[in-house]
């Protein structure tokens, strides 16, 4: 077990796992909480605008799969929420947070679902985005997040397949479902590409994590590779990407891209996006609605308890 | 049972799935806690999954041209749907919602137990070999929770009493035999009603002993589903769920 700085100095870098019962920084326990529980929070806000389409999925097979992706998500939050309660935290503190504004959860989601398209844009680019993120946290040197996340990629991978699924037979359907996919990659864009945080430039907590082996790549490293594996997947099904600034540079052999709209990013993150209020509103409701459910249970198992003992 | 009816009474088991599983599905990201969004959904996904192999079978069996379950789910008209008006009653709070199911989990159940025994149609006998074992589950969760809100708080108790109490008249329909289940029960597909009627009795009764709560009188049975008639949001339900396939009737997704 460790018990020193200089042990976990060198047990992150020889790539070995901390695990919950071993001595850490606080400020590595600190990041690691914020991470994860935001993380937890992105999923089970993540459920809502999803959640949306279920009851108007256009076939019977489309319905069933969404049910499942959703329901993937609630997974992910709960061993997330799980993963963080090993650090020393309660599940029920941190969703207070969430739902008093405290806690932060992934801006793209304050972005508004608008047609069926969406939702193949969404688990094309959003979970695309959120793999390239995600895949390098394999490895992260704390063992119960790198280890929740090992299963979380896996099922986030089929998220990102059945949304270019969607894509894909939109563009071979009629020119109404043709217009709709380009329509959703326009509005999904750009907010995809926020999904990876500031410029590297303007980072506040990149290198320290990178030391502590909680981050792999920078923001911006991660950006560019989404980038380029997206462009060629568009141009494969017939859509053009809304930038005119993208062009393939034979020097660097990677796209260069357009500016983003820092400006928007910082706004939606302050709290100011389309969807931002309604969002924890439903969250406030569900949580509020359910109170009496939760007393219940509790209740029940302590009678329970008493009559066992 | 001749071609007509054999369809029809595959038509009610698609429907009673597909219907609940769309309420069902309102509820995502709406639960009192984060277990209880992926049970719901997971109950959904089941019954969405029951729904698209009852109405690809009750499809094959159209007199003309076969129908596929999309066109069956999408392309009916309220009338046409023979769902029983307990699944689509609206989802009210978690313990409407969690003494709908009860209701109907175990009601289900037996039906599915005999369905997977005949030898009528072997296909449908297939199909709910598979659904028991996903309809246990759903009657454990729904029990579960009727004991704990039953014998949970004092406002769970009065909550859920009354859910139960309001939801009780649709529970005579279940067991009303029509020419359908006449025919079913002649050529051996559809259980006997008023032995499974006996069966779901035990079965409710045990779980409503335990939570403490009072298994109303058998007072007025609200009827219709069946036939096509029924409860006034069920158009709403229909308008919601439809409407992609509707505005792009020849797109495919």
């Amino acid at each position: 077990m460790i018990r020193t700085l200089e042990q976990f100095d060198a047990y992150v870098a020889a790539e070995k796992k901390i695990e919950p019962k071993d001595w850490m920084p606080d400020g590595y326990r600190k990041t690691l909480i914020r991470q994860i529980s935001q993380h937890a929070h992105s999923e089970v806000v993540g459920m809502l605008p999803e959640g949306n389409w279920i009851t108007r999925a256009p076939s019977l097979q489309r319905k069933a799969i969404l049910l499942a992706k959703v329901q993937d998500e609630a997974g992910h939050g709960l061993y997330l929420y799980s993963a963080a309660e090993t650090l020393g935290v309660e599940r029920a503190d941190l969703i207070d947070d969430l739902l008093s504004g405290k806690a932060k959860y992934s801006s793209i989601f304050n972005y508004p679902v608008l047609t069926w398209a969406d939702i193949g844009a969404i688990g094309w680019l959003v979970d695309g985005a959120a793999i390239m993120n995600q895949v390098p946290l394999c490895r992260c040197s704390y063992g119960p997040y790198s280890r929740s996340m090992i299963r979380v990629c896996k099922e986030e991978s089929f998220h990102q397949r059945q949304g270019y699924s969607i894509m894909v037979e939109l563009m071979k359907g009629n020119e109404a479902q043709r217009e709709m996919a380009q329509d959703a990659l326009n509005r999904w864009w750009w907010p995809s590409l926020m999904m990876f945080g500031p410029s590297d430039k303007d980072s506040e907590h990149s290198s320290q994590n990178m030391t502590w082996k909680i981050k792999r790549f920078t923001n911006d490293e991660l950006r560019q590779r989404m980038v380029d594996m997206t462009v060629p997947q568009a141009e494969c099904i017939g859509l053009k990407m809304p930038d005119k600034d993208l062009k393939w540079n034979e020097e660097t052999g990677h796209h260069d891209f357009g500016e983003i709209n820092w400006d928007e990013f910082y706004n939606v993150l302050a709290g100011n996006g389309p969807c931002n209020k309604e969002r924890l509103a439903v969250r406030n409701k569900a949580h509020h609605d359910g109170a009496w459910v939760r007393e219940a249970a509790v209740a029940y198992a302590k009678k329970n308890q008493k009559i066992r003992a | 049972m001749n071609k007509p009816q054999h369809k029809q009474a595959l038509l009610r088991l698609g429907d009673d799935a597909l219907i609940l599983g769309q309420r069902l599905g309102e509820w995502c990201g709406h639960a009192p806690a984060l277990e209880e969004d992926i049970a719901l959904t997971n109950i959904a996904l089941d019954l969405i999954g029951q729904t698209q192999s009852y109405l690809s079978l009750a499809g094959s069996l159209n007199e003309g041209e076969s129908q596929t379950d999309d066109q069956l789910a999408f392309h009916r008209t309220e009338r046409d749907f023979k769902n029983l008006l307990l699944v689509e009653q609206p989802n009210g709070d978690f313990g409407d919602t969690i003494v709908r199911q009860f209701l109907f989990d175990h009601f289900a159940l037996l039906r599915a137990e005999h369905l997977a025994s005949q030898t009528f149609d072997l296909e449908a006998a297939a199909i709910a070999a598979k659904a028991i074992k996903e309809i246990r589950y759903h009657a454990d969760h729904s029990s579960k929770w009727v004991i704990r809100l039953g014998d949970g708080t004092t406002e769970s108790h009065e909550r859920v009493q009354k859910s139960l109490n309001e939801l009780w008249k649709f529970t005579g329909e279940m067991f009303t035999a029509d020419e359908i289940d006449v025919a079913g029960i002649e050529s051996g597909l559809l259980p006997d009603l008023t032995i499974l009627k006996t069966k779901w009795d035990t079965a409710i009764d045990a779980v409503l002993k335990k939570s403490t709560l009072i298994r109303p009188e058998n007072g007025w049975m609200q009827q219709g589903g069946r036939k096509g008639i029924h409860t006034e949001s069920f158009g709403f339900l229909l308008a919601e769920m439809q409407s992609l396939p509707r505005t792009y009737p020849d797109a495919t997704w």
